[in-house]
């Protein structure tokens, strides 16, 4: 990398906008501090058990929500856990990782009432935590053995979900794993602290309790396996392999050391132990407006980074990041800057900074430079404006605008192959929702693999 | 401010708010902090004769709501478990300190006439101003043939009950259990005995829990459980019947009633009071939240008179015993229907499922074409039940409205479909 320096002490975050105590703070402790006992009856008391829920549809996994809470509040937290696992098998990544304010929360009737919701995600991560912390036998069977096999390519929440489904359902599951660890973005794409004590390993090994699933990790797709070999080899092949490239700014000087993909930053310092050890830079130019833009400049502003710049080409309402996460960057000294976008990368043997062109929309809705310029001087730039799919190696599967398509069975063009998660496109890039694709794709399969032998 | 001061058995109090005989009323420290708060009287603890009991340790079983909140409360301690005279100094004392405010000594012993009388005569001379008899204590004190073994037999009630009024001339309160069959029997009793009030309700017999880790019921004593008195606001609707049947009957009307049994707000009281008592005594509320409790007990009943015009509380006593009847008194030809206001609506289903799995299938559940959903009352099928109103967890949401109708009342036995009006004709 550059000379950026590990800070010697990571300066604590003063606030996090949303009114838990937090008094040990370092930075990359828990965001949602885990409810107590007491927290969990109090709050679980305030669902109203609502009939049909609006929060279970609002949820992609449809979890039965009424339901989960209410044992929750009987004092059946395990039995909670089941209900939330048995929809959704990452329920303890989505209880953290969920942007719950536009999902089951945005639905919860007591914002009517009360313009407060009931803290859906905080009560499931209370179940689904009390459950994996005690040694149980793994809470779900797998059906009678069916003798096929499915191959399974990224290990992932979309490859992990569908190969516990599909070991479910009674099949052999064999993951193909590029990386040297499983869990995907929950691994290496998600803030360090939505991600605290190693989660993310600790639920892969929590569903790889049902048995039947194998994987094989540093084995990527077109340098070590090929769909047609997979095909081969496999009843059928399910692909998860997310969004393995990103997108540039087209600028010159793109490749000068300290500009870097924000989602890298992100990676490295999930694999930074101990995390205040990660480098960053002094002053850090974070450009985009989704969720890991957000997580780039939290996470560089509570590394000891003096400012950081969070720069976005529209205003705050087009931001795909919502209005949660932009809050927890303001409340975390991150300045934000709209209407704006890069137009040059600044050097002087070492990275000075960035200009930019302030933007406005013409009479047709466009958005346009207004040739207005400044600049922000930076050691630092993080790059968080996408990231798209690695069409080399997906041989024989149609893709179009960057996504793989799929039927409404998770099928691709190239039969016997599924595809699910954000390589395809169903939807937004969330955890939950490449968790819902894996799951109904090991449906779908199963349903597939029967109709293949009758 | 409206005026709260009641009488009761002749007796004048500064308000209707007692503590009722139990642990909190135990010794001087706890009577003159009740004073001090607010009470306007305290029933003492319950006396008997000396040796005192000795109690055991483990004495309160809970139930709770899903929040941890009390409902009620069962308790296995028995009387008063400190020497009678050093009880009666300390009545003495309090009398002397706090003379505006009423002391009621409470009082049980075996089945003999002597014991009865001696230990009313050495309680009265302390300086009560009245005697309670504890004929209704379930636990412990039955098995040894006192409480509410005395109090389940109508003829002990009353025979108790003159010796006590032939012995003192100081009022006599009746305290009867609601473990029996029929309230009226043992009210009856204690009129004919010369009660000059009942108290009511004791406590009821219960087992309030069971700790299923060592199977055993709660509370716990070593390793075994017993059956005890259950309080608190679970018990204040039976308590609300029994206070009201001897206030409607005619062969107990003409008592005093002393209510007691859950009053946990101003409105319980006012409730207690409307269907009969003509004071009431607390218990439970205080010893789950203390003594100031009684601070909204006195500031919510004087706001409720002063916004209903009402200027002492003998102008709301009794107001609405003449409207409890007996069921064959009730018009059929009443019918009310559910209202459920849409602008208030959260949309949460639970009228919907309510009345679709366990009433009348009377209320439907449409997607709205903007998203969400409308609920609405089926009159054909709404008998008028109050179900949803009641679960719904939005106040006023719900309302029920009486339905205009040319029929006169009619009873059912007036009703032509009644086979036992038929049958007489």
């Amino acid at each position: 990398m550059t000379n950026l320096q590990a800070k010697q002490a990571p300066k604590p975050a003063k606030a996090h906008g949303i009114g838990h105590n937090d008094a040990h703070d370092d930075g990359f402790s828990d965001l949602h501090p885990a409810y107590s006992s007491l927290q969990a009856m109090a709050e679980s008391n305030r669902c109203l058990y609502c009939y049909d829920a609006p929060c279970v549809t609002a949820c992609p996994t449809s979890i039965d929500i009424p339901s989960f809470i209410r044992k929750i509040s009987t004092g059946n937290p395990d039995g909670a856990a089941k209900t939330i696992l048995s929809a959704n098998i990452m329920g303890g990544t989505c209880a953290r990782a969920c942007p719950t304010e536009v999902l089951c929360e945005q639905a919860c009737v007591r914002n009517v009432a009360e313009d407060t919701a009931v803290e859906i995600g905080s009560l499931q991560r209370f179940a689904v935590d009390h459950l994996m912390d005690r040694d149980l036998p793994h809470p779900f069977k797998r059906a009678e053995a069916t003798g096929k096999k499915i191959a399974v390519v990224g290990a992932g929440p979309a490859g992990l979900s569908c190969a516990h489904r599909a070991a479910m359902l009674g099949h052999d599951v064999t993951v193909f794993e590029a990386k040297a660890k499983p869990g995907g973005l929950n691994e290496y794409g998600l803030a360090a602290y939505k991600m605290t004590n190693d989660f993310a390993q600790r639920e892969v090994e929590f569903l790889l309790g049902i048995g039947g699933i194998r994987i094989e990790y540093g084995k990527a797709l077109g340098r070590d396996i090929s769909i047609a070999s997979l095909k081969e080899s496999h009843d059928a092949v399910f692909v998860g392999v997310g969004l393995g490239s990103t997108n540039n700014l087209g600028l010159k000087g793109e490749e000068f050391p300290g500009v870097d993909d924000a989602i890298t930053f992100i990676e490295q310092l999930r694999q930074t132990e101990p995390k205040s050890e990660m480098p960053v830079g002094d002053n850090v130019i974070v450009i985009g407006g989704g969720n890991t833009a957000i997580d780039a400049a939290v996470q560089a502003k509570r590394l000891g980074a003096s400012e950081v710049t969070l720069v976005y080409r529209r205003g705050p309402e087009n931001m795909s990041a919502t209005e949660f996460e932009q809050d927890l960057a303001k409340t975390n000294g991150v300045v934000v800057r709209y209407w704006a976008k890069p137009v040059a990368i600044k050097t002087n043997g070492k990275l000075q900074g960035m200009s930019f062109e302030k933007t406005a929309l013409d009479d047709s809705g466009k958005l346009v430079g207004t040739g207005e310029t400044f600049d922000v001087h930076a050691d630092q730039i993080l790059k968080a404006i996408g990231q798209k799919i690695k069409t080399d190696d997906l041989a024989g599967m149609e893709i179009t605008g960057g996504k793989i398509i799929v039927d409404d069975t998770y099928q691709t063009t190239a039969p016997g192959v599924f595809a699910g998660g954000d390589c395809i496109k169903s939807g937004e890039d969330l955890t939950v929702q490449s968790v819902e694709d894996g799951k109904q794709a090991a449906i779908a399969i199963d349903a597939f693999l029967k109709t293949a032998t009758a | 401010m409206a005026d709260l001061s009641c009488k009761i058995a002749g007796i004048d109090s500064l308000n209707p708010f007692w503590l009722a005989s139990a642990p909190p009323t135990d010794k001087k420290y706890n009577v003159v902090r009740a004073f001090e708060a607010g009470w306007g009287g305290v029933v003492w603890k319950t006396l008997g004769i000396d040796p005192p009991v000795i109690n055991v340790s483990s004495r309160y079983g809970a139930h709770h709501d899903q929040n941890r909140r009390l409902l009620g409360i069962n308790n296995i301690e028995l009387i008063s478990d400190r020497p009678l005279a050093v009880n009666l100094q300390e009545i003495r004392e309090c009398r002397k300190e706090y003379p505006d405010h009423v002391i009621i000594g409470s009082m049980m012993a075996p089945i003999e006439e002597r014991a009865w009388k001696d230990l009313a005569q050495q309680i009265a001379e302390s300086g009560v101003h009245g005697i309670e008899l504890n004929l209704g204590c379930p636990h412990g004190m039955c098995e040894r043939g006192m409480g509410s073994a005395i109090g389940q037999v109508p003829e002990m009630v009353e025979q108790v009950t003159r010796w006590v009024k032939d012995a003192v001339d100081i009022p006599v309160f009746t305290k009867l259990t609601p473990n029996i069959t029929n309230i009226l029997w043992s009210a009856e009793a204690a009129y004919k005995g010369g009660a000059d009030a009942v108290s009511l309700i004791n406590t009821v017999n219960s087992i309030v829990s069971v700790d299923i880790d060592n199977m055993v019921p709660e509370p716990v004593v070593d390793g075994k459980g017993t059956h005890g008195g259950y309080c608190g606001s679970a018990v204040k609707p039976i308590a609300l019947n029994m206070v009201a049947e001897i206030a409607r009957t005619p062969e107990t009307k003409n008592l005093e009633i002393s209510g007691i049994g859950g009053i946990t707000t101003w409105k319980d009281a006012v409730e207690f009071m409307a269907l009969g008592s003509n004071a009431v005594q607390v218990c439970t509320a205080a010893m789950i939240y203390g003594f100031r409790v009684v601070d909204d007990l006195i500031d919510g009943m004087s706001q409720w008179m002063d916004d209903k015009g009402y200027t002492s509380v003998e102008q709301f006593t009794r107001a609405a015993v003449p409207q409890v009847a007996d069921w064959n008194e009730l018009n059929m030809n009443f019918d009310t229907k559910a209202v459920i206001n849409t602008d208030s609506c959260i949309e949460c289903g639970r009228c919907h499922i309510a009345c679709e799995d366990t009433s009348h299938q009377a209320i439907t559940m449409t997607d709205k074409p903007e998203g969400g959903r409308v609920f609405e009352v089926v009159d054909e099928e709404c008998v008028g039940c109050n179900l949803c109103y009641h679960i719904c967890p939005v106040p006023d949401c719900i309302t029920m409205e009486p339905v205009k109708t040319d029929k006169p009342p009619m009873t059912w036995p007036e009703h032509p479909l009644n086979p036992m009006r038929m049958a007489a004709e």
